[in-house]
């Protein structure tokens, strides 16, 4: 199959900040006059700087027009000030909302982060040189690091950026000495915000997308004959009434909401709350006896009886009762089939079709004629979903039969009156701190995953089809 | 051309039947539903452990299926499996390409993978008979960067890419089998079902596509989002698929209703969501913002019960172990947090 896609992967820019236009929307909200957040003429050192606005005003403002606590209108003016629409005048470098009297200004539009253009290291060379001219050795450390880079790289347009760093330099002196302030302050912001300096982070962060949503793109001819095609199937599809699906998704909540440790606290102490981890030792894999949560679990549904490796024994116990086991042991190999390695695949079909579905076969499955048919045929080429067909009916019968007749047999009611409820911790602070220090290293899955492989090669060779033959020859033999 | 605008208005009036057949099927709101329900309780949920080690940004974690291993992987370029429990580093991997955006545990526990920038999934094989984790395979077959890696087993793994399309392999041969091809903008996530029959793919088109494994068809497409969906996960009994977005919300669909059941969105929120996970049960969904915080949500009132908030820079990824105990998250701030 060819990949459908001819998009240029080219390098265009495109920053993954949707949120863009809803706070610029905010923030014209906040710079009305009538109704946004009052600001004042502040002196700052010598200057007066017009339209400052202390920090708890902006927190006061948003918390009071957006309806949210303290932290959340600090934390949400905190983003704006990362983002650069407004910018703290004392401590510039550090972009955090402070909710007190610190002063802060908007930055002019002209500075907002845009989505369509990227701030261009020309015009960040420019800005250093610039700042260079004004007063030689007023760059911080960083900024004269990537000065240097810059005139490495641009080198070739180096008496380009020099000059308009001059004429830019000329034209701020012609304007008025306020002007001036308020114009280098937005702009040392918008660099700050642009190029954060090292060890800060900064939301301009972004991940590599690749595609600009701005473009319209040409769509290939058969584009809307496959979108045609593929929507005239989906509206053939069969749909459920929300009644039943809405019901199941709801039941399904309300079953294992008991069983959420984030909504119920679990017996007998949750590990990352106490450090002891007696809990994981109760739900091991193969413990004896196991939990009468654990045990309710397994009535909720034959899923979750099946995924249980201690259920799945208990199921297995029953089933040797009732001389049906060749049901579940057909769709663990199934299973084995399925997720196996691709080399081992043609063996275990073999080993399968003489065990389970050849005529007079020592562990018979009992599937339809059809079925039956398919599945012989498929094993003579056999790939990961040859059994599929068979899998699904066993599962089904094991499902809408077996499994009711477990949940109501001896052997279930029994496990379930030997289940242990174990009684919930209570550790002293003393205790708790022993338990820290008592801390054990879990074992590694990699040595649990071994051990199961070796069990079940026991189990296998134990439950190999016993040969009637040597059998009685061993009984005639002592006799 | 005349012909193509004609096919334009072919698809658009089938566009609008689908939504008519799903309207047909609607007899019942979500809201309607559960409007006897109260709201879950304020959910508090604090940090448990910290997991130091990290130089760089984390972008992936994954849980092992023994709920107690982790796998991350950071741009200082080194994947960590943490025994999160004693806090302790299993295996420090170094990766040849630091550019690594996503990594995936293997649910036997013997492998993990992980992919970037560099157009390839590796698969390092943690069981090796001399101790050293090494390189098995390096699949490459993408023209995009690797946005998400999930296995399937120790023989089978799915990758979504930035290249538009998602890949079935096979890990033996180290060859791609299936190849998923129909979204029209670069997969960002993917999510695969509990019973590991089909999964999900989430992409900047701004939909979600249902696959089924066997055949490589695409199975259901769920639109609604505004922006680049970043984030999917199946709800828990399978039938359900959440995704999350850059439109700061994040949707609930049916697969059998093949509906948009609910928004989780609230005004006050403007940061996209980078990731997401369901609790045990479902009716907790617990969803990682750009605004370094991440929010616990009721399922079925979508409401907001509870904030994770202690990290330093925006929540990449977020995790809840299979058994339902925890969840960890990992930032930009180079720090994982496993929260209780």
């Amino acid at each position: 199959m060819t990949i459908r896609s001819d998009r240029d992967h080219g390098q265009h820019y495109r920053p993954r900040m949707s949120c863009l236009k809803k706070l610029e929307a905010i923030v014209v909200q906040m710079q009305d006059p009538s109704t946004g957040v009052k600001g004042s003429e502040q002196k700052l050192n010598v200057t007066t700087i017009p339209h400052a606005i202390a920090g708890q005003d902006i927190v006061a403002w948003i918390s009071k027009h957006m309806n949210m606590d303290n932290d959340e209108a600090q934390a949400f003016g905190t983003m704006l000030a990362a983002f650069g629409y407004i910018y703290p005048l004392q401590d510039h470098k550090k972009l955090v909302l402070r909710p007190d009297g610190s002063l802060y200004r908007f930055q002019t539009p002209y500075f907002w982060p845009v989505q369509k253009s990227k701030a261009e290291d020309t015009d960040y060379a420019i800005y250093l040189a610039k700042r260079n001219i004004r007063k030689k050795g007023v760059l911080d450390a960083h900024e004269q690091e990537e000065y240097n880079k810059l005139h490495n790289w641009m080198n070739h347009k180096w008496d380009f950026i020099v000059m308009q760093a001059k004429e830019q330099y000329q034209a701020g002196k012609t304007r008025q000495k306020a002007d001036r302030v308020v114009f280098d302050c937005q702009e040392r912001a918008y660099w700050i915000v642009q190029r954060p300096p090292p060890q800060t982070h900064s939301a301009m962060d972004v991940l590599d997308r690749h595609i600009d949503p701005n473009t319209e793109e040409k769509k290939p001819y058969d584009y809307y004959r496959r979108i045609i095609i593929y929507t005239q199937q989906a509206v053939m599809r069969s749909r459920v009434k929300s009644t039943v699906s809405l019901g199941a998704l709801v039941k399904y909540m309300a079953t294992f909401m008991n069983h959420d440790p984030f909504l119920v606290p679990c017996l007998p102490s949750n590990p990352w709350l106490t450090d002891d981890d007696s809990y994981w030792e109760l739900n091991m894999a193969d413990v004896e006896v196991p939990t009468k949560m654990r045990v309710e679990r397994w009535s909720f549904s034959f899923y979750e009886l099946l995924n249980d490796p201690r259920g799945r024994s208990d199921f297995k116990i029953f089933l040797k009762k009732e001389f049906s086991g060749e049901n579940l042991a057909f769709w663990e190999a199934a299973e084995e089939l399925k997720w196996g390695t691709g080399a081992s695949m043609s063996e275990k079909a073999e080993h399968i079709f003489k065990t389970f579905l050849a005529p007079g076969a020592p562990r018979w499955i009992n599937i339809d004629g059809r079925t039956m048919g398919i599945t012989v045929k498929g094993l003579e080429h056999p790939h990961r979903y040859v059994l599929d067909g068979a899998q699904t009916h066993i599962f089904m019968l094991m499902k809408k039969d077996t499994f009711y007749r477990y949940l109501k047999s001896p052997v279930y009611k029994e496990i379930q009156k030997k289940a242990i409820s174990p009684v919930p911790h209570s550790f002293s602070d003393t205790q708790l701190q022993q338990n820290t220090r008592n801390r054990r290293l879990s074992i590694s899955p990699i040595i649990t995953w071994q051990k199961e492989q070796e069990e079940k090669a026991k189990a296998e060779a134990a439950a190999g089809p016993i040969d009637i033959k040597k059998l009685m020859a061993s009984k005639l033999d002592r006799k | 051309m005349g012909e193509m605008e004609q096919l334009r208005k072919e698809a658009e009036s089938l566009k609008d039947d689908i939504t008519a057949a799903r309207k047909a099927v609607q007899d019942l709101t979500l809201q309607d539903h559960v409007a006897g329900t109260a709201v879950v309780g304020r959910v508090q949920l604090k940090t448990r452990k910290t997991l130091r080690g990290h130089l760089a940004k984390i972008y992936a974690m994954h849980w092992g299926t023994d709920s107690k291993l982790c796998v991350s992987a950071s741009q200082d370029g080194k994947l960590i499996v943490w025994d999160s429990y004693s806090t302790n580093k299993v295996h420090a991997i170094p990766l040849k390409s630091s550019w690594v955006m996503t990594c995936s545990y293997a649910p036997s526990g013997n492998m993990v993978a992980c992919g970037g920038l560099d157009n390839m999934c590796s698969i390092y094989n943690l069981k090796a008979k001399d101790g050293n984790v090494k390189v098995m395979r390096e699949l490459a077959a993408h023209t995009g960067y690797l946005s998400c890696c999930r296995f399937l087993s120790d023989s089978e793994i799915i990758t979504s890419s930035g290249d538009c399309t998602c890949l079935l392999w096979d890990i033996e041969t180290g060859t791609e089998k299936t190849v998923f091809a129909g979204h029209l903008g670069d997969c960002m996530s993917l999510g695969v079902a509990p019973d590991f029959n089909t999964f999900i793919s989430g992409a900047c088109d701004f939909t979600a596509k249902l696959w089924d494994i066997r055949d490589g068809q695409c199975r259901q497409t769920f639109g609604g989002h505004e922006s680049d969906i970043n984030a999917i996960g199946f709800f828990p009994n399978g039938n359900a698929v959440i995704t999350g977005s850059d439109d700061a919300s994040c949707k609930l669909y049916d697969l059998r209703s093949d509906q948009e059941l609910i928004t989780f969105q609230d005004s006050s929120i403007m940061c996209g969501v980078t990731s997401l996970a369901p609790s045990l049960s479902g009716r907790l969904l617990l969803a990682g913002y750009d605004d370094f915080n991440c929010n616990i949500w009721d399922t079925l009132k979508a409401e907001r019960v509870g904030v994770l908030s202690g990290h330093d820079n925006r929540v990449s990824c977020i995790g809840v172990t299979p058994d339902g105990m925890a969840c960890c998250t990992g930032s930009w701030d180079s720090f994982l947090k496993i929260w209780n």
